[in-house]
């Protein structure tokens, strides 16, 4: 096992379930990212505020994270061009699936609902059969 | 007001356990997915820990009430139905995840890293959803997922 590292992963999804659950109780809504940002994009919508406050947010603990923690973020061994293919895959991908890791991936299976499992299941397939492509065949850096 | 104060909250909260659980690597999201080679199972215990909280919000707590604590209703998902635009969207998105180590929350945070690739793969998830909104024609149902 490479860098196992169970108790911080743990803890940081704590957060992240206490984050989903204040939505949900306090809002009704589902803190899915994706749906939050296609929705924030799309002008005409009366209730852009909640989202632009939750963004907000967002970005904030971003910040907090780089003052207090720098090492929290880590380098990818993709390269550029890779990594924008991958941004236009993953912004068309959520929308026309409704969701990414946090609105199915955490939201929905807790629920739980059959089309966010079906999502994670296909989600996690198809990200694993691409690592897999990519590293193993292409021998790119891992 | 209250409710946009409770989603800045959230948000935050969404940004730190993210950093915290190490979903803002994206070479460490890659080894999660790579089941073939050098395995890192730790992420696994990210969706354990978010799902267990907002499982027992759901069940204990919402499921329970007729509205959320700060709204007139629910804005939960009703669709039940497998069709193809969830396949063939979980489908790509998995192929983007895979390929740069990102999904979008994770992109998100690491704006504030001002690293190229994180600024890179905002932008170009930002134009994705951009080019979804104008190929496909709102149909009314806008509850995610």
């Amino acid at each position: 096992m490479h860098n196992f590292t169970p108790l911080s992963a743990l803890l940081g999804g704590l957060l992240i379930g206490l984050a989903t659950s204040l939505m949900l109780l306090f809002a009704g809504k589902i803190a899915g990212i994706s749906g939050i940002v296609g929705g924030f994009l799309r002008p005409a919508r009366e209730d852009s505020t909640w989202r632009g406050a939750f963004l907000g947010g967002l970005l904030l603990g971003g910040v907090a994270l780089r003052l207090a923690c720098p090492t929290a973020f880590g380098s990818t061994a993709a390269p550029l061009t890779a990594v924008a293919i991958a941004g236009l895959l993953v912004g068309y991908g959520t929308r026309l699936g409704n969701g990414c890791t946090s609105g199915h991936g955490i939201c929905g299976n807790s629920r739980p609902s059959l089309r966010s499992i079906v999502a994670t299941v296909t989600f996690m397939a198809t990200g694993a059969l691409t690592v897999f492509v990519v590293r193993r065949l292409f021998g790119g850096a891992s | 007001m209250k409710s946009n104060a409770v989603a800045l909250l959230a948000g935050l909260l969404f940004a730190l356990g993210l950093g915290l659980s190490g979903m803002t690597q994206p070479d460490k999201v890659m080894n999660f997915l790579d089941f073939t080679g050098k395995w890192d199972a730790s992420l696994m215990f990210v969706m354990v820990g978010a799902i267990g909280v907002n499982a027992l919000a759901y069940h204990l707590i919402a499921k329970k009430r007729a509205t959320p604590l700060l709204g007139d209703r629910w804005h939960l998902p009703t669709r039940t139905q497998l069709d193809r635009p969830l396949l063939f969207g979980a489908a790509i998105f998995g192929v983007g995840w895979g390929l740069g180590g990102f999904c979008p929350g994770p992109g998100l945070v690491s704006l504030a890293s001002g690293t190229l690739p994180a600024v890179v793969f905002v932008g170009a998830m930002l134009v994705g959803m951009v080019v979804h909104a104008r190929l496909h024609k709102p149909t009314g149902a806008t509850d995610e997922p």
